[in-house]
């Protein structure tokens, strides 16, 4: 029981990465109609925002310390980071140890310039080319945001671990007399997933611009009559979605160590959870991303594997083929939308 | 000629000769010069780009005829390569088996594959392609590795019986992959000037079944088959309201071009006795869609030119290190050769991937067609520029096929 | 079938002029004449440094090109000589390799098989190059190995820990100078021994690829020697990267040591994630819970940060080695490049040596006078301690290190402490030891 109970927190957890980043996906699919191979490099930019802003703080000052030597013999230059000097050792440190929950603000800024240009200067040329221009265009503009960001960072995995505070254990179970012992993180993950989650519903709920945003989603010519600049909303919902995949991504260095290509690990799985969700469908995309987590969870526990050995290799697609067999449109999609 | 009209045939005629004469195209640089380094005509890559070749021309009867863009080819391949590495293991090194059976496996899984993911379409279509492919890539890593040898790919062993054929040479040796006795890897070398050109056996072997691809490739799209596929692609709707099943026609299509990618695997791995799971990985589903577009969809000769411009960014860019151009630049002032060498470096060795990103870029925002757009406007500009010399009217322009 | 039988002849028979040279001028090379693959006939030799440049092992690839062409350097004179000068044989001059200038090319592995081999395929018909060497992975070292030995040329293993590779996949034209899984097991078995004593219950958590199986099975025997149980081994996909869904289950298994048979970023993910899960706090069976990762690499340890500390593995060789052949290889890699050399680019140092050495002493780059040269070839002053290249095997056997995640490191390199210098003889095995048994050396292909 209480190893089915962590596979679901497990499962909750990896379903928290994969519904955040399907649902920027899915926002630009809905809105933009643009099929963005790009969107996994902007989960990696984001986790590469905590790396830089790890790095911005401990930027250090050297004094040559005579009494030590470093390998080759030489005096041993002694870092210690402005933060510090400035601050104390006290706060610069505390500083210092929570380089990655202040990372959101520092990423949020960051994310919507980067949609914000990646929309205005590249994909709204293509809003009328096939798909298999967008496809190439965003890939070839993912290849380059990756490649760049090796240059400067390399490609080992980079640790960027949380707050100490945030760090430990908690056991989830007390209240009901069990024993679930799970990481602090990784619950703090999920619950900041099912807030932006929900913040953007209700942004396209309950507020004009998205309402508009909603009507240009379904019929986006009638809306262009009625004299809505229907356009700019839309690059506007675009910053948003690189913002959401940004923060899934700053959220996520601490679970996994950051690097280049992360991006490109996520991609295919996020347009296989977009898809299984059904396109055009953003409730779809968050449903699917939760369930595909836990059952790909399930399908790693040890009594699944012996029944049924590499499982958990396979336990998406299996998954997926399934869905997309007995419901043609994926968990919840529209009739017609990129079925062409 | 062929059954082809006057366009077509000039267009065979064209690839024949390339194919038939890459040894010189491709090493247009004296071997002892500095731009020896771009000379891409030596066997391996050559047979690549022959063998990617066939791969994009298969892709492309499926995805530029009927629109149904698939995002799992790369199984196919795949499948193709181990079929032709376990005849290389059991029967013996003559290609032809090994090549007969790729294609016959790669179709059987095609059409099993086909036969699901084209009760949908769209993308819906596509995922199902890559969630087969890639269990299949993750199945042959792990838990299929006695038949794929996993990680290390099926490999060739002096151990493996080879009823038709021996175990081991005289020489205590492996016997290399052969086509009735005439080796694969016999290359004939031929000296002129500064030059050295490579003539490899197994090179014009692919050559030779490229070209026999591409003609086949040509009627398909001709006969009244591809129109069909054609019209499937403009609007499936259409047809069903008048009665016509197309699924028939979409799945023969698939079958195809999955056979298409099989004979490419077995060609690979007849060049080269290995077949790796890499090979079926997404990646290399979608370098083969990166091909095609690149080349340009739904043209005869574009998936050809993908294939060749990304197979040659990968193996040539890649080898170029920095010790490469300084020997370039070494004419340069000091100062200046570093800084010159400072600006490249990014772009090349381990860069390439940089390269190349930028490039599909380029290309997909200024050349919408494709390469062959480019070769199309090429023409274009120096038609009018011939026909403002002689004064004569410009040229009808050359529609895409 | 009588077809067949035909045609089987005609291979023999074809197979048999063409090895006389008549019917076919020249395989995979230049001139006919030439007596092997590539033998260099002007003023210099290509040698081939085959690394990974793009991918995950992309840094370890760039360590590894940055210790060759610190070899390239002192082979032709150039620096300060580095390991040449601590090198038991004393053959090379430094004047480049048998009077020949040594020039190289790089291309890159991308961590596959396929792509390794063609990058490697045009060393050798394009540039002419002699010898290959490189590679971060055991995939793309066995790949490439039977390339080589089917072209004729020498090909010296980069960093490569799967048994495999000098146990089923072994080839007369390879050579492994790192160490392998048993190694690993045979080093750790005695430390993990006094450090938790023979009374543990061990989990595997193992990448689901071959590298990973042989280093589970070397590693599990080894504990099990010592009286240790395994009470599971779990395999995990390649391309798994959140680890969770495999560490919980370890939490109530029964299991007090979870052994992490990772590498590279699957290593960094899942020692994070166990650390994440307190496994590290943990009293299991009245013991403190323990994690080992038996393959240690001093870049990766950077990677997973604080989680390392504490934690053992194993390792082929580490900068801060005190004796005079090590120094000076960190003293003039240090001095080139500011920052001490990794493993990988020890290894692959020292196989350049190794091969040039070889040749001066065969007089001649014909691969199977080098291979003779090498079988057999006891060596010292290059890091290891005594050194022997077994004849049986191509395998090196020489002192193993285990290490430990350093508790309070000075410099951002110095991440990892020498636990214990297990000497040679503890880690040596027959070359027909089961785990590395099914392999057949064959014989030396000089191609040509």
């Amino acid at each position: 029981m209480d190893a089915i109970l962590l596979q679901i927190l497990n499962g909750l957890d990896k379903g928290s990465a994969y519904a955040l980043i399907a649902l920027g996906l899915t926002l630009i699919f809905g809105t933009l109609g643009v099929v963005n191979f790009a969107h996994g490099a902007l989960f990696m930019i984001g986790a590469f925002c905590a790396v830089t802003l790890q790095r911005i703080l401990n930027l250090s000052f050297e004094l040559v310390d005579e009494t030590q030597k470093d390998f080759l013999g030489n005096p041993l230059k002694v870092k210690t980071p402005y933060v510090e000097a400035w601050f104390g050792p006290d706060i610069g440190g505390s500083i210092i140890d929570w380089a990655v929950p202040l990372a959101i603000l520092f990423a949020i800024p960051i994310m919507i310039g980067v949609g914000y240009v990646m929309e205005r200067g590249l994909i709204k040329h293509f809003y009328k080319r096939p798909h298999a221009d967008q496809i190439l265009v965003t890939f070839g503009l993912a290849i380059v945001l990756q490649e760049v960001v090796k240059y400067f960072y390399g490609a080992n995995p980079i640790q960027t671990p949380a707050p100490d505070a945030l760090n430990g254990v908690v056991n989830l179970g007390a209240a009901i007399g069990m024993d679930i012992v799970y990481p602090v993180w990784r619950v703090v993950y999920f619950f900041f997933a099912v807030l932006i989650i929900g913040g953007i519903f209700s942004f396209l709920q309950f507020t004009t611009f998205g309402m508009v945003v909603r009507a240009g989603m379904a019929d986006r010519e009638t809306v262009g009559l009625l004299g809505i600049n229907i356009d700019r909303r839309f690059t506007i919902m675009f910053g948003i979605a690189a913002a959401v995949a940004g923060l899934a991504g700053v959220m996520y260095t601490p679970i996994n160590s950051p690097n280049y290509h992360m991006g490109m690990d996520f991609l295919v799985l996020s347009f296989v959870v977009v898809v299984v969700g059904g396109m055009g469908s953003l409730p779809g995309a968050v449903l699917a991303g939760f369930l595909l987590g836990v059952l790909e969870s399930f399908a790693s526990m040890n009594e699944v594997k012996s029944l049924l050995p590499g499982i958990d290799q396979i336990i998406i697609y299996v998954v997926a083929i399934i869905i997309l067999l007995t419901r043609p449109r994926g968990l919840m999609g529209r009739k017609g939308v990129m079925e062409e | 000629m062929f059954g082809l009209d006057k366009k077509d045939t000039s267009k065979l005629i064209i690839v024949a000769c390339l194919a038939l004469l890459a040894p010189f195209i491709l090493n247009p640089f004296p071997t002892d010069s500095a731009l020896a380094q771009f000379n891409a005509g030596y066997p391996d890559l050559m047979q690549r780009f022959v063998i990617f070749g066939i791969f994009a021309i298969g892709f492309n009867i499926l995805f530029g005829l009927t629109g149904y863009l698939s995002f799992g080819h790369a199984a196919f391949l795949g499948v193709g390569s181990y079929s032709a590495v376990w005849m290389f293991k059991l029967i013996g090194m003559n290609v032809i088996p090994a090549i007969v059976l790729s294609v016959i496996v790669a179709g059987l899984f095609a059409l099993l594959i086909g036969f699901v993911s084209l009760r949908r379409s769209g993308i819906y279509f596509s995922i199902l392609t890559l969630a087969f492919a890639q269990m299949s890539f993750n199945l042959a890593y792990s838990v299929l590795t006695p038949i794929t040898n996993g990680e290390t790919g099926l490999q060739l062993t002096l151990e493996d019986p080879r009823i038709l054929g021996v175990s081991a040479t005289a020489d205590g040796s492996i016997p290399v992959t052969n086509l009735f006795g005439l080796e694969m890897r016999s290359t004939f070398e031929m000296a002129v000037g500064p030059w050295a050109f490579q003539f490899n056996a197994g090179y014009y072997l692919c050559a030779l079944i490229m070209l026999a691809a591409f003609y086949l490739s040509i009627r398909i799209f001709r006969s009244p088959f591809g129109m069909m596929l054609r019209a499937v692609k403009s609007n499936q709707q259409r047809m069903n309201y008048t009665g016509l099943n197309t699924r028939p026609y979409t799945l023969a299509a698939f079958v195809i071009s999955g056979m298409y990618a099989g004979l490419a695997g077995g060609l690979m791995a007849s060049m080269d006795p290995l077949a790796g799971a890499e090979r079926m990985q997404w990646t290399a589903s979608g370098e083969v869609v990166l091909m095609t577009i690149l080349g340009g969809a739904g043209t005869l000769i574009g998936p050809v030119l993908g294939a060749g411009f990304i197979k040659y960014f990968e193996n040539i860019f890649s080898k170029i290190n920095d010790n490469v151009l300084h020997t370039w630049f070494s004419f340069l002032p000091d100062g200046m050769e570093d800084a010159v060498v400072f600006i490249i470096h990014p772009f090349i060795g381990k860069g390439w991937h940089l390269t190349l990103g930028i490039l599909f870029m380029l290309v997909v925002i200024f050349l919408p067609g494709g390469l062959v757009e480019g070769g199309q406007r090429i023409k274009g500009w120096l038609s009018r520029r011939k026909s403002k010399d002689g004064g004569k009217a410009a040229g009808e322009t050359n529609p895409a096929e | 079938m009588s077809n067949f039988n035909a045609s089987r002849r005609r291979v023999l028979k074809t197979g048999a002029i063409a090895g006389a040279g008549v019917a076919l001028p020249t395989i995979f090379t230049a001139s006919s004449a030439a007596a092997f693959t590539n033998e260099p006939t002007g003023s210099s030799v290509t040698l081939g440094f085959n690394v990974p440049q793009t991918g995950p092992y992309a840094d370890e690839g760039a360590d590894e090109l940055r210790a060759y062409e610190l070899a390239v350097e002192h082979l032709n004179g150039g620096g300060d000589g580095g390991m040449m000068n601590t090198f038991s044989s004393k053959a090379l001059q430094g004047n480049g390799i048998l009077g020949k200038k040594v020039e190289y090319v790089t291309g890159d592995t991308q961590t596959k098989s396929d792509a390794a081999r063609a990058s490697a395929k045009s060393m050798i018909e394009k540039d002419g190059a002699v010898m290959i060497t490189g590679g971060s992975s055991s995939g793309v070292a066995i790949a490439v190995q039977g390339l080589c030995q089917e072209a004729g040329v020498i090909f010296m293993a980069g960093l490569t820990h799967s048994n495999d590779t000098t146990g089923k996949d072994k080839k007369a034209n390879g050579f492994r100078h790192f160490f392998n899984g048993y190694m690993s097991g045979a080093a750790l078995a005695p430390v993990l021994k006094n450090l938790y004593g023979t009374d543990r219950v061990a989990y595997h958590l193992t990448a689901d690829y071959t590298w990973g199986w042989t280093q589970e099975e070397s590693i599990a025997a080894a504990t099990e020697a010592l009286g240790w149980q395994t009470v599971n081994k779990v395999r995990t996909p390649l391309a798994a990267t959140d680890f969770s869904s495999y560490i919980a289950p370890v939490l109530n298994s029964g299991a007090d040591v979870l052994v992490l048979n990772h590498y590279g970023g699957n290593m960094v993910n899942s020692l994070t994630n166990a650390v994440q899960f307190g496994l590290r706090e943990k009293v299991v069976n009245g013991k403190n819970f323990e994690i080992v990762v038996p393959l240690y690499s001093r870049l990766m340890a950077k990677g997973a940060g604080e989680n390392v500390k504490g934690i053992h593995g194993s390792t082929n060789w580490h900068w801060t080695l005190q004796d005079e052949g090590s120094m000076a290889f960190v003293k003039s890699f240090g001095t080139k490049y500011g920052f001490p050399p990794s493993q990988a680019a020890h290894t692959c140092y020292v196989q350049t040596l190794l091969y040039a050495d070889a040749v001066e002493r065969a007089g001649s780059f014909n691969p199977c006078a080098v291979v003779e040269a090498l079988e057999g070839f006891e060596f010292d002053g290059m890091g290891n301690g005594p050194t022997l290249y077994r004849a049986e095997d191509h395998q090196c056997f020489k002192d193993v290190l285990v290490v430990r995640g350093k508790e309070n490191p000075t410099s951002e390199f110095d991440l990892l402490e020498v636990v214990e210098v297990t000497p040679r003889a503890q880690v040596e095995y027959a070359p027909d030891h089961p785990m590395f048994a099914g392999g057949n050396l064959g014989a030396c292909n000089p191609g040509a």
